[in-house]
């Protein structure tokens, strides 16, 4: 696992996967982008990846904890003492050299360590008092994440580091200030550094939960059990250990008179991006994709090109990476694919579709589903949320989704997968459903 | 056919069969088919026995037009920008501007940075002429690229008399990397061909050997096959077909394998032409086994599925060569289906083929390529022309 010789600057990679024949008439061109980025960090679940670096060998990097410490985390009081620990277990994983802080998130943000609006280093020593001021933690109080996120930015803009990032956890929602406060504050965080999410038990909003994580270009998950904190905060924080490059974007250059119909990512999760386009220059725009370890995402990618005669042949697209800088200039990272258009009146070339293509847009539907089968099935539409969660069974069968399947199992009665007949079960835990709306955008790569 | 034909046809090339070619062919009488025989006689066969037959009905003594044919008819829909006009854009020194919107430049990538289109590239349309062969490769109008090859060359037997080499390729379109596997055969054969000939070996030798020689270039091809195709390393290896031709002051040999062609057209027109291959095709297949008529078999689906060809996935093997005495001067047309699918008969093709073609070899196959585009371009179009016999050294062209 352990490799010297790595450089800290990773090395990315881009491949197009697509059908490029179009038939005559034909506009539309989907492709699934694999950016792979190597040579940086280590891979997120790396047990050993802490110890890989000495101070000054990683990448320089901050990180804000912000601990849900509202009245209800003393109900029942394993909340509290879940989220102390879990807290001392991401405090452990914490690199040596690396900026942070701790904040106590009630109506309003507390810093719990090491306060005087600035972040400790981490070593031996600070490591230890962050964890002896995590015994003062006391519940009590509202919830007004906003104010969390805007005392982490804070923070977290103290230091010159490369790597910002923030985990953040609550069990309630978000009710002492209006959601348009805490929209404001991500708008304002967006960008400025990334976030995971945690909710803890099953009183919290899934809605608002993902919406953080997904502002923030990182991972929410639903922790129902608090005793399962320590390890995913481990988790959570050794993925952060392992980034290695921060605020790279996707840049998508198309031909006069193409225009983007949409762009997501759909691998690891899926990741609506089309709106988030920042205009780079004539016909190039950016998404944004947040920081990269050892990494490999997908991208789907859906241009619509003007028409051209049988036998032409042009590039629809070009997908590169770059690190957008304050200037308005961008530090390219090398890589790049091209998305092509080929007219042809060979029907047996034009009318296969790729497969990648075919899988991805079978996950994104998959995600789709499983929401509005969970909506309709709130809303008391038994009818449509059988229809919904039937073609989720599916969908999740056919691509190999096992994760999702198992989820999906909890929620439905599987008559027969294949032709996605369900029945809706009369009873289902409510971390159940839960989990699988907080999971429902998690997919699979396609089986080789 | 010695040997079978597979159960399906693998390689069944995507444009329709366009072989209806629009001219009222009065109905002769074949009045001399054994005249014809006689012109193109087959000498003893080294290799493989080729069955080369003179199309049956084949003389037209009274029609000697003064002049080629003009174009055929255009066809319904108006055809797209002809690549042959591709290259008239200018660009001042030092920048390369787009010539489909005339407005960007083209990236290394060879595309537009300003509509994105795609740019001609070298194989798009090539030519060459020798002092007594010529050809001319055209992507068409309906290919994205041109997955045709050729090579030509002349060189001079053991006893010092001239021979003229040419051999063409079609890349099986719905293979791997079919512009590679045509590329590699023709050089090859003609490498082959090349080194064989002055060396003594007979023509007919020659050219099953360079045959033999260019399906180990496209096999091997297979073996280097890029990493995302290593799961299913033989299938849709890289293929192609091959007709080859050698012409010496007395000789006329003709090797092949697939659908591509080789024509006689004698110089003299009140002579008949005549077709010198047979494809390894479904069509010819049904014909040769009496199980369906000439028109019925091109009129079906299946018509143009090749039932031979060089790459690694090919059945057998098997190299057809003929060898011919012809008795008076005339052509060798060689091509692939792209211009035969517009001139199939060999009068159709004798129509199309320029009275002064012994002596133009490069006009004449410009000629030809522009009878394809102008018919529709649907394929790839590659003609080499081969003067017979082959002009001794320091004369000129018969």
């Amino acid at each position: 696992m352990a490799n010297f010789s790595k450089s800290n600057v990773p090395q990315f990679s881009v491949e197009v996967y697509q059908n490029e024949y179009l038939p005559e008439g034909g506009r539309e061109v989907n492709a699934i982008v694999t950016v792979t980025s190597t040579g940086g960090g280590t891979v997120g679940s790396a047990v050993a990846a802490p110890h890989l670096y000495t101070p000054g060998q990683g990448p320089d990097a901050a990180v804000a904890i912000m601990v849900d410490c509202s009245g209800s985390m003393d109900y029942p009081p394993t909340k509290m003492r879940g989220a102390r620990d879990a807290t001392a277990a991401a405090i452990d994983a914490l690199r040596d050299g690396v900026h942070f802080a701790v904040i106590g998130g009630t109506h309003v943000a507390k810093e719990v360590y090491p306060g005087g609006g600035a972040l400790a280093v981490a070593n031996a020593q600070t490591r230890e008092q962050a964890k002896q001021a995590l015994r003062k933690l006391s519940a009590g109080g509202g919830t007004a994440i906003g104010t969390w996120l805007r005392l982490a930015d804070h923070l977290l803009s103290s230091a010159d580091v490369t790597i910002r990032h923030g985990i953040l956890l609550t069990d309630g929602r978000n009710e002492h200030e209006s959601p348009e406060d805490l929209k404001a504050a991500l708008e304002a965080a967006a960008g400025r550094f990334t976030a995971d999410a945690r909710g803890v038990g099953t009183d919290w909003e899934v809605k608002e939960v993902t919406g953080i994580a997904s502002a923030l270009l990182g991972t929410a998950d639903i922790v129902a059990d608090p005793a399962g904190l320590a390890a995913d905060f481990t988790q959570m924080m050794e993925t952060a250990m392992g980034k290695e490059v921060a605020d790279v974007a996707l840049r998508l250059w198309t031909p006069v008179d193409t225009s983007v119909k949409f762009v997501k990512q759909v691998a690891p999760t899926v990741e609506e991006l089309t709106g988030r386009r920042t205009e780079a220059g004539p016909r190039a725009g950016d998404y944004p994709t947040g920081s990269w370890g050892d990494e490999s995402r997908d991208y789907h990618v859906c241009v619509e090109v003007p028409e051209a005669g049988i036998g032409q042949e042009m590039l629809a697209a070009r997908v590169s990476l770059v690190i957008p800088q304050d200037d308005g200039t961008a530090r390219t990272l090398g890589a790049q694919g091209l998305v092509r258009a080929v007219w042809t009146d060979d029907m047996v070339a034009s009318t296969s579709i790729n497969p990648q293509v075919a899988h991805y847009t079978g996950q994104a539907e998959l995600a789709q589903v499983i929401q509005q089968g969970l909506d309709a099935r709130k809303a008391g539409d038994a009818d449509g949320a059988t229809a919904k969660l039937g073609r989720a069974v599916q969908l999740a069968s056919a691509s190999g989704n096992a994760d999702t399947a198992k989820l999906l199992a909890k929620v439905v009665d599987v008559v027969d997968a294949a032709a996605g007949t369900v029945r809706l079960k009369a009873k289902v835990e409510e971390a159940d459903e839960m989990t699988l709306e907080t999971r429902s955008t998690k997919t699979v790569r396609v089986k080789k | 056919m010695p040997h079978a034909q597979p159960p399906t046809p693998p390689h069944a090339p995507p444009a329709p069969h366009a072989h209806a070619q629009p001219q009222p062919q009065p109905p002769s009488p074949a009045p001399d088919q054994d005249a014809t025989q006689a012109q193109v006689q087959t000498q003893a066969q080294v290799q493989t026995q080729a069955q080369v037959q003179a199309p049956a009905p084949a003389a037209r003594p009274a029609a000697e037009p003064d002049e080629y044919p003009l174009a055929a008819p255009l066809p319904p829909e108006a055809p797209p920008a002809d690549p042959r006009t591709a290259d008239l854009a200018t660009p001042p020194a030092g920048l390369k501007f787009c010539v489909a919107c005339r407005a960007g430049q083209v990236d290394r990538d060879g595309y537009c940075e300003n509509c994105g289109h795609a740019q001609p590239r070298e194989r798009d349309h090539m030519e060459q002429e020798l002092d007594a062969v010529a050809a001319v490769s055209d992507r068409g109008l309906r290919h994205h690229r041109n997955e045709d090859a050729f090579a030509v060359s002349s060189t001079a037997l053991s006893d010092d008399s001239p021979a003229v080499v040419a051999v063409v390729c079609d890349g099986v379109s719905s293979a791997t990397r079919p512009d590679e596997a045509s590329l590699a055969a023709s050089r090859a054969a003609g490498e082959s061909l090349l080194a064989a000939l002055p060396r003594g070996t007979h023509p007919q030798q020659a050219m099953h050997d360079a045959i033999l020689a260019a399906s180990d270039a496209v096999n091997s091809l297979a073996d280097h096959a890029p990493a995302d195709h290593e799961h299913q390393p033989h299938v849709n290896a890289p293929a192609c077909t091959i007709v080859g031709a050698v012409v010496t002051p007395s000789l006329l040999v003709v090797g092949w394998v697939g659908d591509s062609r080789a024509y006689w057209v004698p110089v003299d027109r009140s002579a008949p032409p005549a077709r010198l291959t047979e494809d390894d095709s479904w069509a010819a297949q049904m014909v040769a086994a009496g199980l369906m008529n000439e028109a019925e078999a091109y009129a079906d689906d299946r018509a143009h599925a090749i039932t031979g060809w060089l790459g690694a996935d090919a059945y057998e093997l098997e190299p057809h060569t003929a060898s011919f005495k012809p008795d008076r001067p005339g052509v060798v047309i060689v091509c692939t289906d792209g211009l035969w699918n517009y001139a199939e008969g060999a009068d159709e093709m004798a129509e199309v083929v320029p009275h002064d073609a012994a002596q133009r070899p490069l006009h004449s196959a410009r000629v030809l390529v522009g009878h394809a585009l102008d018919g529709g371009g649907h394929d790839n179009v590659t003609v080499a022309v081969l003067p017979f016999p082959a002009p001794s050294q320091g004369a000129g062209s018969a």
